[in-house]
């Protein structure tokens, strides 16, 4: 049933736009699927290893202008996905070894910080980053020749990167590694005493964090052909955030519904409504209130409830939901 | 050559001396009982012997070699094993989840993000066997958070046993336990083969004098006697500051 589901959830990504009618929905399907990437990584931190990030907006920043300012430097687009990625990574090295100084709130804290610096430099280096004006680029990448320019087309190669995401999530969520990391999330001081490396755990998952948000960062700067310091802001390392909470930390869908819901909200209902902002947050107040876990953990638990109500009735329903809860 | 020495253990905590130039020889393969009143430096000493508190001064060697400066993890591979007084597991996971976790620690694997976990039949089988020897393998597949107070007692000397330790570490492994859990485990930390050296801290003396060979008694961070059971019980000293005599 649940591979069925997949299948049927792929099949359905991978013909969207054959079946979406016009370019807008195209875009926003690209643009969920880029979040996505996003969402994923910085579910690996916040989900899997339990720290709280608030700068990755930085890392998705740093892979976006370092592809700018070398894609305009007239190099071709290997070189620069290359040099992208691996300054994403250094980038996220430093970024670890500092923010790994502390947990909890000091890692908080310390993310933000660091995500500041990065929006700070985008923002007053001008003479680098061309400030507030941002930097644009002229035409998308050709992989194996093949043209990104039209929104099918690049929603297809996003969806590629999307796919290759989340199938390496799956396979180091189910690897030894993945249960070190969770281990690192639940028990630190059991996990040293048993003779695992919590830093270097840490430090390994912060740079698998950090190069799926520099490969969605990647994807914003050809999307939008253009980067400017809004996507290095802290709203935008708030928003990834949301979307990791908001779909269900620890989980491999909720980060991807996450990211959804939030450009979907950000991109149509900004359409009709002046505030959506206001809806965005009554949305994130609602999910938080009834399902405090996240939309795919909460709509799974009330799918069970609603599945035992039909086999057996209310009373066990409500037996089947206090043994959940284990109260 | 001791299992476990510990010389002149000095640990502070700002004003608050908690250990003070501690020594402590345990053989190899000896039955070690370490008493005391609360607050007397017994959770402490532990957390310096394993190294998740480093000493102010003094020395800790385990058969011979010098671990003073090791880091904590490394120390699980040179083979000391612990157990916590408050339990400390991985709820969100089934037991054998947890086992497979201790045995993972020791092993190159766990840093492989490539392969399935659970498809590593010797680890399962590992893992399934060490809860058979502890008495859990029917709950193997059992989410730790719906498993009673001693089977996690028992969760967690299972992890301990695991790694196969030179020296185990038990921090009032009986605190907690029902009159027949303390039974079970009081079986199951006497059924322990003798090649695993055994330093146990325990406030029960009916269960813990039976199973010591050697008893160390602890008050305001100094080891102020240390004996056989008839000894330990017969010296004024220990009535005094134990026992309150």
């Amino acid at each position: 049933m649940k591979r069925l589901a997949i299948v049927a959830a792929l099949a359905v990504l991978a013909t969207l736009p054959l079946w979406v009618r016009g370019t807008f929905y195209v875009n926003i399907a690209s643009q969920i699927l880029l979040y996505a990437i996003f969402a994923l990584g910085v579910n690996v931190l916040a989900g899997y290893a339990g720290l709280v990030s608030l700068g990755h907006a930085g890392l998705f920043g740093v892979a976006a202008y370092t592809g700018a300012k070398i894609l305009t430097s007239g190099y071709g687009h290997a070189v620069v996905d290359m040099a992208a990625l691996a300054a994403t990574v250094a980038a996220a090295a430093v970024f670890a070894m500092l923010a790994l100084r502390g947990t909890g709130l000091g890692f908080v804290m310390i993310t933000v910080a660091l995500g500041q610096i990065v929006w700070g430099v985008a923002y007053r280096w001008i003479s680098l980053t061309n400030g507030d004006n941002g930097i644009s680029i002229t035409g998308r990448p050709r992989p194996f020749g093949l043209s990104l320019a039209s929104p099918h087309s690049f929603y297809w190669a996003t969806f590629v990167v999307f796919l290759t995401a989340i199938l390496s999530m799956a396979v180091f969520v189910a690897s030894p590694f993945g249960a070190s990391v969770r281990g690192t999330r639940d028990q630190p001081r059991r996990m040293t005493a048993l003779g695992y490396h919590v830093w270097m755990i840490r430090f390994v998952a912060f740079l698998f964090s950090g190069w799926w948000s520099g490969v969605a960062g990647l994807l914003y700067l050809y999307y939008n052909e253009f980067v400017s310091p809004q996507a290095v802001a802290l709203t935008a390392s708030a928003e990834a955030l949301l979307m990791v909470i908001a779909g269900g930390t620890g989980t491999l869908l909720g980060p991807i519904v996450g990211a959804a819901l939030v450009v979907v909200i950000k991109n149509v209902a900004s359409a009709y409504i002046e505030r959506w902002n206001f809806v965005l947050g009554a949305v994130f107040v609602i999910i938080v209130v009834f399902m405090p876990d996240g939309l795919v953990p909460g709509v799974a638990r009330l799918a069970r409830r609603v599945s035992v109500v039909l086999r057996s009735g209310p009373r066990m329903a409500t037996t089947a939901t206090r043994d959940e809860t284990g109260r | 050559m001791s299992a476990l020495a510990v010389r002149g253990l000095e640990k502070r905590f700002g004003g608050l001396r908690v250990t003070a130039a501690v020594d402590l020889a345990v053989e190899a393969g000896e039955r070690r009982l370490i008493i005391g009143p609360n607050g007397a430096g017994k959770t402490t000493l532990f957390n310096l012997i394993t190294g998740e508190l480093r000493p102010d001064h003094g020395v800790i060697t385990l058969f011979g070699a010098d671990i003073t400066r090791v880091p904590a993890r490394r120390r699980a591979h040179l083979g000391i094993g612990r157990t916590y007084q408050i339990i400390t597991l991985f709820p969100r996971d089934t037991l054998s989840r947890n086992v497979m976790l201790s045995l993972l620690a020791l092993m190159p694997l766990r840093w492989s993000p490539f392969v399935r976990l659970d498809r590593q039949t010797a680890l399962v089988d590992a893992a399934r066997a060490v809860l058979t020897r502890v008495g859990l393998d029917h709950l193997a597949e059992r989410p730790l958070a719906q498993t009673s107070y001693g089977e996690r007692r028992r969760v967690e000397i299972a992890m301990a046993l695991a790694q196969n330790p030179r020296v185990l570490l038990l921090d009032e492994p009986f605190a907690g336990l029902s009159i027949e859990e303390r039974r079970d485990v009081l079986a199951l930390v006497t059924g322990i083969p003798r090649d695993v050296t055994i330093v146990m801290i325990e406030h029960d003396m009916d269960v813990a004098l039976d199973f010591a060979e050697r008893i160390s008694v602890l008050h305001f961070g100094e080891v102020v006697m240390e004996g056989t059971r008839t000894e330990v019980v017969a010296h004024p000293r220990t009535r005094e500051i134990y026992l309150g005599e």
